[in-house]
């Protein structure tokens, strides 16, 4: 009589072990759909050209997104520019300085912040910085995905500096180092490549951003020379791209696609790997 | 780096130039001998409403181990952590009564803090040697980040320093390994290094061996009997043994109160008090 | 855990206590031997040595055994007490089996002369041990105090003994192998008292953990 409660029990946990397994691959299939469908469609355009060449006048067929790469890597470091000093300095706050009070409102402003949607950035931008400007700018681009980096550094700063166990800050003060220097030399350098992470995953979040750039730089097809100028981006381009009315266009839109998804996928793996080798000293 | 009338300027006559003292580092300790390293006078601590000391005075010898002793939950650490002022960093917490070191009143409204705990160095139950740092670095991190640069005094200090706490010959090839590549009992010994580089007058410890095998509890042990010849040490502890072992003065502590205070080897073999003589037996509760 | 430490320390004390009434009869048993002349008593008392020797290693045995846990204050007092008083009631049943001994050769000439001094010198020392005995079961530090002084009387005794077996032996030499023999079962007797004063001062240390031994050489 066991022996059957035994085998019910084994077909119970193997079934739900199957369910599992099946969910993970249901998880998986999207982004498997996604690259599959990608490659198929935009590795064939994906070329020196493509990566090299400024993208031709309408009429013309090839050229390529070498200023929206570029570009894209421009606005980034503009948005990183505003949103890593902000966001590392804000989670600093939190995590090391703050009371319970100030770190509700804090968090709840972040919040908001992360919960805003992204074309409204586009707008806000647009009547702070455009309009003054009389014109789209890179610097107003590098702005709005700025804002939206803030609340992303800010959160992952916190949680990376909460990980950092409080005997090393007692220690430090033990010796009677003054708290702001053992926040830097100790606390910082110890959450330092988690931190880095953080940053590196929320500067990939904001690359793909296409709302607030449609805004505030909604493209240029020549190299951009001045920060003031529009810039383009790849998010830009490739929208530009797929609604227009050529084939060749939709191409290259499968392929900056591809190079966008390729571009997050490298900086995602790479931060994860980073990560992995430096997780036992933040688990302790 | 503010100044304050906690520092210690008097440097000793030496027979070659010693290098110039860092700012608010103590160079040495003067030379007198003071009868009473800690004067703890009506000591209450409270955490938000809840008083955790209720009204503890005794005085710790200089150049000897005190003990306190006690159930869980009596306040030992918290009394330890009163004399080097870490209480100021809890929010809520409220320490009334005085303490003075080697005379001077710990929480008088001008001193600072930081500088307090430059004089009275801690080590805690867990080793925590900052994981960024090689050896080297940890030992020397209290005095780089209170300003002293030249290498040559960073590099004797961290010697002298591992070599009081008898792990210079274990560590001296691989002193820019890292820290954690250590055992767990060397990792202690290098925090006790690492206080000991500042040159403080008085080591706190907090259960320092409570974490590490027989083995390694031993070592630290022995390196307590030969640092009190130099150091006044202040250490809680749970076991009793321990305390015999190792300290001249033992403090029995009990729901924040002090019960008795004397020298170990009246408390361990004829406690006055009956209270101490149930806990020391083992027939408490 | 403790109250496996309280039954070895209930088993320390019953030991002891045993032992001191073995040594008790045997001391007893030993004077009767030499005043009633019996010599089947007297190699009673020697054949039962042995019990009490066997008591000493036991009770060491148990006390190295509680030792090993570290225990502090009362109890280590008590442990420390309880080795030296087993020791001191093991000398006092070798005193026992020499004062049977003695007899014996006693028994085997006449007797010398009314057994005055040896009885008394035996009930002052009997009564020393039993009241030591009774204060360390008792706890009563008072009472071993007391029995110090008595000590002397004994001493007192002993001297007197020595000073006419001398003077006996001088004029009668048929008697000296049994004034020799008597003067060491007096000396035995006032070893058994000496012990007693031992265990008395011991009772005192494990009682109020004062140290009164040897006092009498201080300035």
């Amino acid at each position: 009589m066991n022996d059957l409660y035994y085998n019910w029990r084994k077909a119970k946990s193997s079934f739900i072990s199957a369910a599992c397994f099946v969910c993970a691959v249901i998880v998986i299939t999207p982004l498997a759909l996604v690259l599959f469908h990608l490659v198929r469609l935009g590795a064939s355009s994906l070329d020196w050209n493509f990566l090299t060449q400024l993208p031709k006048s309408v009429g013309e067929s090839g050229g390529g997104m070498a200023n929206a790469i570029v570009g894209s890597l421009v606005l980034v470091g503009l948005a990183a520019g505003i949103g890593v000093p902000i966001g590392v300095l804000g989670g600093v706050y939190l995590a090391e300085f703050g009371s319970g009070k100030t770190n509700f409102v804090v968090r709840f402003a972040a919040d908001i912040l992360n919960g805003t949607p992204s074309i409204v950035w586009g707008i806000v931008v647009y009547a702070l910085v455009v309009i003054p400007m009389k014109g789209a700018s890179a610097y107003a681009g590098g702005l709005a995905l700025g804002f939206m980096m803030i609340p992303l550094v800010i959160r992952t700063t916190e949680e990376m500096l909460a990980l950092v166990p409080n005997g090393y800050r007692e220690a430090a003060l033990a010796l009677g180092i003054p708290q702001w220097k053992m926040v830097v030399h100790i606390v910082l350098k110890t959450a330092g490549k988690g931190i880095l992470t953080g940053v590196l995953l929320a500067a990939s979040r904001v690359a793909g951003e296409t709302a607030p750039l449609l805004f505030t730089t909604p493209g240029n097809h020549f190299w951009s020379h001045n920060l003031s100028e529009p810039i383009s981006s790849l998010p830009v381009q490739i929208y530009v791209c797929a609604i227009g009315p050529y084939d060749d266009w939709h191409r290259q839109a499968w392929a900056g696609a591809l190079v966008l998804l390729c571009i997050a996928l490298a900086v995602n793996v790479g931060a994860r790997l980073t990560t992995g080798r430096n997780s036992p000293h933040l688990a302790r | 780096m503010t100044a304050s009338t906690m520092t210690n300027s008097t440097q000793p006559p030496s027979a070659k130039p010693a290098p110039p003292a860092a700012p608010d580092i103590p160079a040495r300790r003067a030379p007198a001998e003071p009868a009473v390293t800690f004067d703890v006078r009506h000591l209450n601590v409270w955490f938000s409403s809840n008083q955790v000391l209720d009204d503890i005075s005794l005085q710790v010898p200089p150049k000897a181990v005190t003990a306190i002793i006690g159930p869980s939950g009596c306040g030992k650490s918290t009394f330890l952590r009163s004399l080097n002022r870490m209480h100021d960093l809890v929010p809520g917490a409220r320490v009334q009564g005085s303490i003075t070191l080697f005379g001077e009143d710990l929480y008088a409204s001008h001193v600072d803090p930081t500088v307090v705990r430059r004089r009275v160095g801690m080590v805690f139950q867990k080793s925590n040697p900052f994981p960024t740092m090689s050896v080297a670095e940890n030992v020397t991190v209290g005095l780089r980040l209170n300003g002293v640069r030249q290498k040559a005094l960073l590099n004797e200090r961290m010697e002298r320093a591992l070599r009081m706490a008898a792990l210079w010959d274990e560590v001296k090839d691989r002193l820019h390994a890292n820290a954690l590549s250590l055992s767990g009992g060397q990792q202690q010994r290098l925090c006790i290094a690492r206080a000991l580089a500042i040159e403080p007058g008085v080591l706190l410890m907090d259960e320092p061996a409570s974490a590490l095998d027989p083995l390694a509890t031993a070592k630290i042990e022995e390196l307590i009997l030969e640092l009190k010849k130099q150091f006044t040490i202040v250490i809680v502890t749970h076991n009793m043994q321990q305390a015999a072992r190792i300290s001249g003065f033992t403090a029995f502590l009990y729901l924040g109160r002090l019960v008795e205070f004397d020298e170990t080897a009246k408390i361990f073999t004829n406690p006055s008090n009956q209270q101490t003589e149930d806990y020391v037996t083992g027939r408490f509760g | 855990m403790q109250k496996h430490f309280d039954e070895e320390l209930g088993s320390l004390k019953e030991k002891l206590l045993t032992m001191g009434s073995y040594a008790e009869s045997a001391v007893s048993q030993a004077v009767q031997a030499v005043t009633e002349r019996n010599d089947k008593l007297a190699r009673q008392v020697q054949d039962n040595d042995n019990i009490m020797d066997q008591y000493e290693i036991e009770i060491d045995d148990l006390a190295i055994h509680m030792l090993s846990k570290a225990p502090l204050a009362t109890d280590l007092r008590l442990v420390t007490v309880a080795m030296k008083i087993s020791q001191n009631l093991e000398r006092i049943g070798d005193e026992a089996t020499t004062i049977s001994r003695r007899a014996v050769e006693l028994n085997q000439e006449a007797q010398l002369k009314a057994w005055l001094d040896i009885p008394r010198m035996a009930a002052v020392a009997l009564g020393m041990l039993k009241e030591s005995l009774d204060s360390f079961v008792n706890k009563q530090p008072e009472k071993a105090r007391a029995v110090i002084p008595r000590d002397k009387e004994v001493d007192a005794i002993n001297r007197q003994l020595y000073r006419e077996l001398s003077s006996y032996m001088v004029e009668n030499p048929s008697s000296i192998s049994r004034c020799l023999n008597l003067m060491t079962v007096s000396k035995s007797l006032e070893r058994v008292a000496d012990h007693a004063t031992n265990i008395a001062q011991e009772v005192v240390y494990l009682c109020e953990a004062r140290d009164i031994r040897h006092e009498a050489h201080k300035p």
